[in-house]
Order: structure tokens, then sequence, then C-alpha cells
């Protein structure tokens, strides 16, 4: 690792104070990301600003939703009493992602900034426009089997790697954030980018921002949702394909659907007019298969990714169906229902 | 560090380790699997990909299992860590210990210390109860020996003694 400094942040105000007086410093929560970033020289911090103890680590009840702190640790949301009962889809999505070791370290904050995991991205001898704007992609004609269908630019085809923020795109959670500026609320599905012709931009976050919590509203869709994820091994690898999926039904007719889906794209995709061609219908396979339609009519691949574009949309159709049928997808039991 | 730069910033931490109160003075960039092999000679803790990949360095801290490899140690200043030298108790082996042992649970045992102690977290944790539970919760172990099959068995068997 690059030589850095090291303070602890005192409270929240010191932590914001700190960053705005050393703007090349980084706020460290559980590290996961951001040292295995350092080793290999992609993230070269000159200060280290540890908010691992400030006391942003509760999961608060608000009427009829929930507070989680940015710090909470992933395992500990995921097995949140409130959570299992009401947010089954996020548990589900988080116990997903990573290893059990990584959860129990990782924040639900650095879940969020999480870094591609392209693997031009971390590899410094290659051209990435993420890394280094204006050096090219690699991905485009190199080995892009993890990248992204859509949502692309001509400058980047990373995915976000993240597994619970798939499903807080469906739970339209929203990011509390503070700064030199005061605090502001940013809705998840607007809080990751796309790459455009910015893709070092990961998120909307200012560099100078710390989020502070995550607030997720009432609706939880406890009865009839799934997260389903496919890889390349049963676990601890990152998605090729995931769908996370919430459904309201009256009967066999759908009231309302949402579904996002992970590692096809720069950040959790969700596409509003599939949702919407959903709603008043049956739950069927045909009605799922059109909405899968709908939303990949735009998925472009590269090569090696190219499979992804049916792998999704079978993806969609099982999940779908998963979350009609009320037989979510078990995160042990590697059988797909 | 280069000669012409300034001598890095070292910090006072202190730390329980297996039991032992430890202070030390650290560059802020030093692991906690770094501090435990280089600093005090508890080379049980093994580094394999040095990138949260494998789980070969699987510590607990306060009573979780967690990466040592990506773990700053000035991060856990006042943490207790427990490795597997810290697992055997008045001479005798853990139980996760004699499990591996009686299951033939390891070949060339590298990735072992790594294996029982993110085993012991998974039993402190009690979530797991099928095998399919284990396999899953014990995902972020590698062994690439392939002893997976006597591993699960060797943690039933463990959890059979505790519970």
């Amino acid at each position: 690792m690059i030589g850095f400094e090291y303070a602890r942040a005192s409270n929240v105000a010191d932590a914001v104070s700190q960053m705005a007086a050393s703007p090349a410093a980084k706020f460290i929560a559980g590290g996961t990301n951001l040292v295995d970033l350092m080793k290999v020289h992609v993230e070269r911090p000159t200060k280290l600003i540890d908010i691992s103890k400030l006391p942003l680590d509760k999961v608060e009840e608000t009427g009829g939703g929930l507070r989680i702190g940015a710090l909470v640790r992933n395992t500990d949301l995921a097995y949140h009493p409130l959570v299992e009962t009401r947010y089954p889809m996020l548990s589900s999505a988080i116990m997903a992602g990573a290893s059990q070791q990584l959860r129990n370290m990782a924040s639900v904050g650095g879940n969020l900034l999480q870094r591609t995991r392209c693997a031009y991205f971390y590899d410094l001898t290659t051209a990435c426009n993420k890394r280094e704007p204006g050096a090219g992609c690699a991905a485009i004609d190199g080995h892009n089997r993890m990248n992204a269908i859509l949502g692309t630019s001509d400058a980047c085809i990373a995915v976000h790697p993240s597994d619970m923020c798939v499903a807080l795109a469906v739970l339209e959670a929203s990011v509390h954030v503070t700064g030199p500026r005061g605090e502001r609320v940013i809705a998840l599905t607007d809080f990751h980018r796309l790459p455009g012709d910015t893709p070092q931009r990961d998120t909307n976050l200012e560099a100078d921002e710390l989020i502070t919590a995550v607030e997720v509203p009432p609706q939880g869709f406890s009865t009839n949702y799934t997260y389903l994820k496919i890889r390349d091994r049963l676990s601890y690898a990152f998605a090729l394909v995931s769908v996370a999926v919430g459904l309201e039904l009256n009967g066999s007719k759908i009231k309302e659907a949402r579904f996002a889906l992970g590692g096809v794209a720069h950040k959790p995709w969700r596409n509003a007019a599939a949702e919407a061609s959903l709603s008043g219908q049956s739950a069927s396979e045909a009605a799922f298969a059109e909405a899968a339609d709908i939303v990949l009519r735009d998925a472009k691949g590269f090569g090696h990714n190219t499979f992804k574009i049916d792998l999704a949309r079978r993806a969609i159709v099982r999940a779908l169906s998963q979350a009609a049928r009320g037989t979510p997808q078990s995160q042990s039991s590697k059988k797909i229902a | 560090m280069s000669g012409k730069m300034n001598e890095p910033t070292r910090l006072p931490i202190e730390l329980n380790v297996n039991g032992q109160k430890r202070a030390l003075t650290i560059a802020p960039w030093t692991t906690l699997l770094d501090l435990l092999r280089e600093h005090l000679d508890l080379t049980g803790t093994k580094k394999g990909c040095d990138q949260g990949q494998c789980g070969a360095c699987t510590v607990l801290i306060d009573g979780r299992r967690v990466i040592s490899c990506l773990t700053l140690a000035v991060t856990k200043d006042g943490a207790s860590v427990t490795t597997i030298e810290g697992l055997a108790q008045d001479g005798k082996l853990h139980p996760l210990q004699q499990a591996f042992i009686d299951h033939d649970a390891f070949q060339c045992g590298y990735c072992t210390p790594g294996q029982i102690c993110s085993a012991a977290g998974l039993i402190a944790e009690g979530k797991a109860k099928t095998a399919d539970e284990i396999r899953e919760l014990m995902s972020g172990n590698i062994c690439r020996c392939g002893a997976y099959p006597n591993i699960v068995a060797a943690i039933q068997q463990a959890m059979g003694q505790q519970s």
C-alpha cells in the first residue's frame, strides 16, 4: 500500500470537516473494498478518516419504514428481525452477496459505494476510463463476460457489483447524506449513475459528502418477492445476472410489480415500462416474458457477455414466477424453484 | 517508503489477542494479518490471496469472523482478537480442531486455520442448521485440496457437541 495518514472522526461533523480539509482523503468503515483497492494502487488516498466508530449503527422504525444507519453491518441488517419479517427480499439479497466474513465487516454505506469488479479497472497495466479518464476501455474488446449489457457507453461497460442495492432499488429506498453544504436525501435509484462520458463517477454522492443512513419505505413485499442470483459458482461470486422482485397481487391479478436487475448495468436496473406492462395482468409466464422483452429491447452484448441477454430474459421470467407463487429463492439450498 | 519521504506516522494501538493484552505502535497500513504474523509471530493465521477472496486469514474479532487481510489494524484499537492459536484451552484441542482431525478435514492444511476460525464464528452465529446452510455460510473459505465434504462433517460433529 502507498503511505497515508490516518485519523479517527469523533463525530459526523468532525468527519465532514476533516474531509473538507483533505480533499484527497477517503472515509473508511468496513474497508472490505477500499483496502483491497489500495493494495493494488487503484485507490490512493492521502488520508483515511476512520468513521467506523461513529454512532450510525442503529436500525430504527420510522412510521412504518426503517431508517438503517450507514454503519450497520451487512449481516446485522440481513438478520435484523424487522428486516427478515418485513423486507425478506433485502435479507435475501444481502445474504446472496460476498461471504459471511465480508458481510460481518462491510457497512451498508460502503456496500452502496462498492466499485466495479471489472478486471480492467483493477489492472493498472490496462486502459480504463473509470480509473483514468480518457485512457480508453479495454473491456469493450476484451474479456467482458462479467460486463454490462444495458446502459453502457463507448467509455465504459462496467457493472455495479452490489446485491443489496438491487433489492433497495425495488424497495425504493432513499440515501441520507451530509456534507459541508448540509444534509440531503437522494433516491436510491438516482444514487448510482450510468457511465456516459464520466465513468469515473459511480454515484451522485459528492466527494466531500458522507452517507449517514438508508431509509426504506413501509412497502416491503413480504409475501410475493424473490432475489434470484445467477453466477459462475453456487456461492461467493458476483452476479452474472440477478433479479429482485416485489409483487402486490390481488388473487391471480398483479396490482403492482417492481423488479430490478443486478450484474447487467452500471446501476441496479429498473424499467418503468416493463413494470407497468404487468399491472392489471394475470400472473403468467407469457406476461412475464413480455415484460422481460421490454427490459432487454435495448440490450447490447460485447461478445463474451452476449449470453447475458438471454440469461437475463429467462432469469426475469423465473424470478417473477417465483415471486408470484410465493416461493422465493433460497440462498442456502441452491435449487432454483 | 523512500528515504526522502518523511518518517511515516506510527500509531499506538492496544489489542487483546488470545486473552493477552498487546500494546503496539504500527504504521496505519498494517493489516491485522501482517500484525499477527510479523509483529506478534502468530503465524497460524495464513496469508493466502491477501485480497479477501480465499478466507485463509479468517480470525474472530470480538467473537465475529472477519478477514484479517482486509482489516487495517489501527481501525480495531481496543478489540479482542482470537486466532487459531487461541482456540485450544488448557492444553485441550477445541472441539472443532478435534473434529477436523477425526474427519480428516484437510489435506495440505493451509486453509485449515481459517476454516476452523470461520467455523467457530459460524457456530457462534447459530444460523446454520443443515448441511446446505453450513456449506453456504462457509463459502468464504476456499479449500483447493477439495476437503469440503469432510469439513462439513467436522463442523456438524462440533456443532452437535456444543448444542
